[in-house]
């Protein structure tokens, strides 16, 4: 069991080579229970690398990574159970398109937890509840706007009621009128006191909801503050940059 | 005899057609049969291997690659001549139906796991990620979330590639199998007339055409809508 006052998800020292690209070099990074950290960074700074090695859909080149306690990287560890702990929304909402909004999220319930059907149904309803989507239950991802889709794929994660969520640049691939939903949807998991990894540039989120901001550059990690610290007082050259040019739009 | 009455009594002689077409009635039912057989294994054998190579064994996938390239580039009536002329000089030899069957099903199964294959490539990666990052395992991944998709995406080349190569049990007719060609055949053989053959035509037809009909319909209901 974990200690209570220990970080739920703790990465040390993470290395990560595509062949003779090396994306992260040696970042550490632990997150609190309740915490929603937010990872920022220029495109090739390697935070979604980072996010994508905490629940090793990427193999670290090199590192530790222990999340709720279970040693990720353990050859022995079953990564399938493990993984269910670790909740992610990915930017191309990644909807299986030949299921429902239910079947999308009631998948995993059945096939991995082995709930019987009508039980799956039902927990996966009360997830989609959670995002206010109980009445598009029964249309398939087709049919849905992008905004509805992420929030039916940050359903399909907090239905097997994981201890972390992952969220990799969730407002990326959407229309600007679409955001908000998806926005709101990530505010109330937060307030319900879910713990939070988010990549994205949603600068007003972070400002409201983040308890801290990682900034990544160059595989790793050049400053970490409060949002107001790191928005408005940056201390690194490159932070300050980075920093000026989102603000720009 | 005007050239006109000559052609009619070549290829539509009400006497001969009476006379030959409880034979090609015969050959169509063998048609069927053999074709219904081809079908079943050859798509059956193309979907393993194209299962089988999505496991990423890499000696496995160079011996699929193989077998698929070699019956893909041979021509169906080698493959059939081979195992039937060529299998008993190695003490085994086949019926002409079974030599039939078994080289059409080869050839099928060669293509169909090509079809396969790029169905199963072109289900987005996003997909496997989503699954697997559910703690779904990389069996319920594969035939729950990635297959549904690719087959749904190879239905319209599926049913072109089976119809093609289910046309091919008229090769069938070389090796004395009496299917439609070769009960048409036999027919022109000893009537010195070729109505048969028209019968012969026109049995393809009636059996084909409903096919290429379905085929179409296939393809639009399974247009995929995104």
């Amino acid at each position: 069991m974990p200690k209570a006052t220990g970080p739920i998800v703790e990465a040390r020292g993470i290395h990560k080579h595509f062949g003779a690209l090396h994306v992260l070099k040696g970042v550490d990074l632990a997150v609190h229970e309740r915490e929603l950290v937010f990872v920022i960074g220029p495109s090739g700074s390697g935070k979604s690398t980072l996010l994508r090695c905490l629940n090793r859909l990427e193999e670290p080149s090199g590192g530790a990574i222990t999340v709720d306690g279970i040693d990720i990287l353990d050859r022995r560890t079953d990564i399938n159970k493990a993984r269910q702990r670790i909740g992610m929304v990915f930017q191309a909402f990644n909807l299986y398109p030949h299921m429902t909004a239910l079947g999308n999220v009631a998948l995993a319930l059945r096939k991995v937890q082995g709930l019987p059907r009508a039980m799956a149904e039902d927990k996966a309803r009360r997830a989609l509840e959670r995002v206010h989507l109980a009445d598009r239950a029964g249309h398939y991802p087709g049919q849905l706007s992008g905004g509805q889709q992420q929030r039916v794929a940050i359903a399909r994660a907090i239905a097997l009621e994981p201890r972390v969520m992952l969220f990799d640049e969730p407002t990326s691939a959407l229309d600007p009128e679409l955001v908000g939903g998806v926005l709101a949807a990530m505010r109330e998991l937060r307030e319900s006191g879910m713990t939070m990894v988010v990549v994205s540039h949603e600068m007003g989120f972070a400002r409201a909801a983040a308890d801290r901001v990682v900034f990544m550059d160059g595989g790793r990690i050049v400053e970490e503050g409060q949002p107001e610290a790191i928005f408005g007082n940056p201390q690194q050259e490159r932070t300050r940059a980075f920093i000026g040019q989102i603000s720009r739009h | 005899m005007t050239n006109w009455d000559r052609f009619l009594d070549s290829f539509f002689n009400a006497r001969v057609a009476a006379e030959y077409l409880p034979k090609i009635v015969e050959g169509f039912w063998l048609t069927i049969l053999l074709a219904g057989c081809i079908i079943l294994a050859g798509v059956a054998a193309g979907l393993a291997l194209a299962v089988l190579r999505s496991l990423g064994i890499r000696p496995l996938n160079w011996l699929i690659i193989f077998v698929v390239d070699l019956f893909r580039a041979l021509p169906p009536l080698v493959v059939i001549a081979l195992l039937y002329f060529g299998l008993p000089a190695a003490g085994l030899s086949l019926s002409g139906f079974a030599a039939a069957w078994l080289s059409l099903s080869l050839v099928l199964m060669a293509f169909t796991e090509e079809i396969f294959w790029a169905g199963i490539t072109a289900v987005p990666k996003g997909q496997w990620e989503a699954a697997r990052s559910t703690g779904l395992g990389f069996f319920p991944t594969f035939s729950l979330v990635v297959l549904p998709q690719a087959l749904r995406m190879v239905v319209p080349p599926l049913t072109n590639r089976t119809i093609a190569i289910t046309k091919g049990t008229a090769l069938a007719s070389v090796v004395a199998v009496p299917e439609i060609l070769g009960a048409a055949q036999a027919g022109v053989s000893f009537s010195f007339n070729p109505t048969p053959l028209t019968l012969g035509a026109i049995a393809y037809l009636v059996l084909f055409l409903p096919v290429v009909i379905l085929g179409r319909w296939v393809e639009t209901r399974f247009a995929w809508k995104r």
